[in-house]
């Protein structure tokens, strides 16, 4: 038995998906930039793929960029941007809590004469964030502000557009990078409407393969590329399109754009059965702050450190993370810049849905988390 | 021009009659190592063990490098294989040492003649291949005491050997012939070590590694059995035990003082380890404790775990300081492993103030209070085995 709540470290490839990929590496397996018909026919089938995204986007297809996943999309927006802008200003903004893909490329454009700023969670609002945080950081030497729409290991969500709105007022002239890698597919919103200039997009967080992301750059947004080579994708992002990835991606956000609406109500009731549940173990604590996205939660069992917990819950067949997947043993940055006590980031477990995830999972999950908090030896 | 490998017997030229079981230990041990790079045929005469390539394109440099790593070989070299000509050997080593001599400054000749056939004696070799290639190289000089370049040539029974240099081996005896022992092996710098220090010795390697899921991750049991593998190039095919621990930890933790945790799981460790040795025919435990390194292991927590064993403890790491055992670690490739940050049994439950000083009577007395022997059978019952091979 099986039971897959770490869905937003990575999740299962939809059947869709898969026979997509299989088909463009047996039958249709030209290269996009070959003259040929082979050639035409897998050229056709990234720009079909590029309009499934663009429609669950709410952009145009040519907005969009292939990646290799998220931290290349991360990387390119940030460094590709900042790099070739300096001119317009060097501070930049963004949280305590991105991801890493995010906070090393700050760190490196540190490291270059940039100044930088990570506005935290606050504990006021229970470890929220502020919009007006942002807002008050940016002045007219900001070219660039990246926040995300919702964090990985907590499943806050972030006012993007509150901060969007009050940054493009501020000043017209920075832009504004979202990571929405943890949204995408799940919430609904549109590029248009966000009007961010950059949102980067993750495959395996959404039933697609592992090895392709997106990003959406805004139309007339200017961009230096961080690779150089054979010209595709206008230069700004080269190397052979993998097109079995690609068109693995269109097929996933395809089903997701369909399935959204059903499956937001879903998750609802599964957050709130399992918070209920949990609830009634003494020693669990929610981390997630008031707000959070139903499909992640972040708790703490009081004593038992995460890692034990999470394989204690594995013998019983059942996978979930500690902290965030990216970062083996080291201690979450997410929860440390929310305030918490050490106790509560060492015991700290997270849980994050599908849209296969079904009531009878949670209740084989919560009891076993609470045959653990009660049998497990608590370490000091 | 055809080359093959001469490897010199290290301590084992000393033994006596028993010198020919210790060459077919070393010969077989080099064959398996030597076996994934290509065919080789072996023979043997005066304490020299001829290996010779079968194939033409078998790769020497790589065979060198495993060679370094067998222990029993003092040195080996690469050598030319001449006819017993003295024309033939004077053109091949102008040849065959071509770049060598060209980047010297100063050479010597020496000859070993053991072929009394051969119509030129040991000192006429010497001087006139000496001559020979001072006249084909004008820019070096003769240096009897300190050349850069000994040009060697072995008049044996087959044909003539020729080479210039001489590559340390790892010394030692060979593998397999100072019977078996069983290696603690926790996953830390240490215990590697150790099982690579009695390998040298010619002592044949198991490993035994304590597991307490969920205490403890498979990826830590992973990198132990990478550890197992970085091993292999010394000590060979390494039998690897691993003993499911939680439930004695957890028995541990609810019935003895919490000062005393770690000695009492040094013993049960101690003793589900000697059961397991006794098993399966091996003469002794090996550890890597140091003294002082940590709590467990001062003399006073020595004492109380030794007093469990009934077979020898090797500890050849316990005068040794931490950088002394690194820097072995580092040379024999696994530091990078040992590093990783995964928790094991040692350290998960480990108290916060270990009792440094502990007495063997209140050591005994308080692991007297919980009846551990059905936990110890059970653990020896339910332990896994698993052979761990080079890793080609």
């Amino acid at each position: 038995m099986t039971i897959y709540l770490d869905n937003s470290a990575t999740t299962k490839v939809c059947p869709q998906a898969a026979q997509a990929a299989m088909d463009a590496m047996t039958v249709r397996y030209g290269n996009p930039s070959s003259l040929h018909r082979l050639g035409m026919e897998a050229e056709n089938l990234v720009t079909a793929a590029k309009k499934q995204l663009a429609g669950a986007l709410g952009c145009a297809p040519e907005e969009l960029l292939f990646t290799s996943g998220a931290t290349e999309s991360n990387n390119l927006a940030i460094l590709g941007y900042c790099r070739s802008n300096h001119r317009s200003g060097k501070r930049i903004i963004t949280s305590a809590v991105e991801h890493p893909s995010v906070l090393e490329p700050f760190r490196a454009l540190e490291k270059e004469g940039f100044e930088t700023v990570y506005i935290s969670p606050r504990e006021d609002l229970g470890g929220n964030f502020a919009p007006e945080d942002f807002v008050d950081a940016v002045d007219q030497n900001t070219p660039f502000v990246s926040v995300m729409m919702v964090n990985s290991e907590t499943g806050c969500r972030l006012p993007v557009e509150e901060i969007i709105k009050g940054v493009r007022r501020k000043n017209p002239k920075t832009k504004i990078h979202i990571d929405a890698v943890q949204a995408f597919g799940k919430l609904s919103f549109s590029a248009k409407k966000l009007d961010a200039d950059f949102i980067s997009l993750s495959g395996h967080k959404i039933y697609a393969p592992k090895g392709i992301g997106a990003l959406y750059v805004k139309k007339g947004v200017r961009l230096s590329p961080l690779l150089f080579g054979g010209g595709q994708q206008n230069g700004l992002r080269v190397g052979t399109e993998p097109v079995p990835l690609i068109i693995a991606l269109g097929a996933a956000a395809e089903l997701c754009r369909a399935e959204q609406k059903a499956l937001l109500p879903r998750y609802e009731e599964l957050n709130r059965f399992l918070l209920e549940e949990l609830s009634l173990i003494p020693d669990v604590t929610v981390n997630s702050p008031e707000g959070s996205v139903p499909y992640i939660v972040n708790v703490s069992v009081k004593g038992i450190r995460s890692e034990i917990m999470l394989h204690f819950l594995e013998q019983g067949g059942i996978f979930v993370s500690s902290g965030s997947a990216c970062s083996k043993g080291a201690k979450s940055h997410v929860l440390t810049a929310m305030g918490l006590p050490d106790s509560r980031i060492d015991s700290a477990i997270r849980i994050s849905f599908s849209h296969e995830t079904t009531k009878e999972e949670l209740t084989a999950f919560v009891s076993r988390l609470r045959e653990g908090a009660e049998t497990l030896l608590k370490v000091k | 021009m055809k080359e093959i490998l001469l490897a010199k017997d290290g301590e084992i030229a000393l033994k006596g009659l028993n010198r020919s079981t210790f060459e077919d230990i070393l010969i077989r041990n080099i064959r398996r190592r030597l076996k994934p790079v290509g065919k080789f045929s072996f023979s043997r005469a005066q304490s020299t063990i001829y290996i010779t390539p079968e194939d033409e394109d078998i790769d020497l440099d790589e065979a060198c490098e495993r060679l370094k790593k067998v222990f029993g070989i003092a040195a080996f070299c690469r050598v030319a294989v001449l006819p017993k000509e003295f024309a033939a050997i004077r053109e091949g080593a102008k040849e065959y040492l071509y770049d060598t001599l060209k980047e010297a400054k100063t050479f010597k000749v020496n000859a070993k003649r053991s072929d009394k056939q051969f119509p030129m004696s040991s000192p006429e070799i010497m001087r006139e291949l000496g001559g020979y290639l001072l006249s084909q190289f004008p820019h070096l000089k003769v240096d009897v005491h300190d050349p850069d370049v000994t040009v060697t040539v072995e008049i044996r029974e087959a044909a003539a050997y020729l080479y210039a240099k001489k590559i340390p081996g790892a010394g030692g005896m060979p593998v397999g012939s100072s019977g078996d022992a069983l290696l603690l092996l926790s996953g830390g710098i240490d215990s590697p070590v150790a099982g690579y220090m009695m390998a040298k010795r010619g002592i044949r390697i198991s490993a035994i590694h304590f597991v307490s899921p969920p205490y403890t991750s498979d990826r830590a049991r992973q990198k132990v059995e990478t550890l197992c593998e970085e091993l292999t190039p010394y000590c060979g095919k390494i039998s690897f035990f691993c003993v499911p621990f939680t439930k004695i930890q957890e028995a541990i933790k609810q019935h003895c003082p919490e000062e005393l945790f770690t000695i009492i799981m040094r013993r049960l460790m101690m003793e589900i380890a000697q059961r397991i040795a006794e098993k399966n025919d091996m003469s002794a435990l090996i550890t890597g404790e140091s003294v002082a390194q940590v709590a467990s292991q001062t003399l006073r927590a020595m004492v109380c775990t030794d007093a469990v064993c009934r077979i020898p403890v090797f500890r050849p790491v316990i005068g040794m300081d931490k950088a002394e055992i690194v820097a072995i670690s580092q040379k024999i490739g696994t530091f990078e492993t040992s590093i990783l940050p995964y928790d094991d049994c040692c350290t998960v439950f480990s108290p916060k103030h270990p009792k440094t000083r502990p007495q063997l009577d209140a050591v005994e007395k308080a692991q007297a209070q919980f009846d551990f022997e059905p936990l110890i059978a059970e653990a020896v019952e339910n332990t896994e085995i698993k052979g761990i091979r080079p890793d080609f």
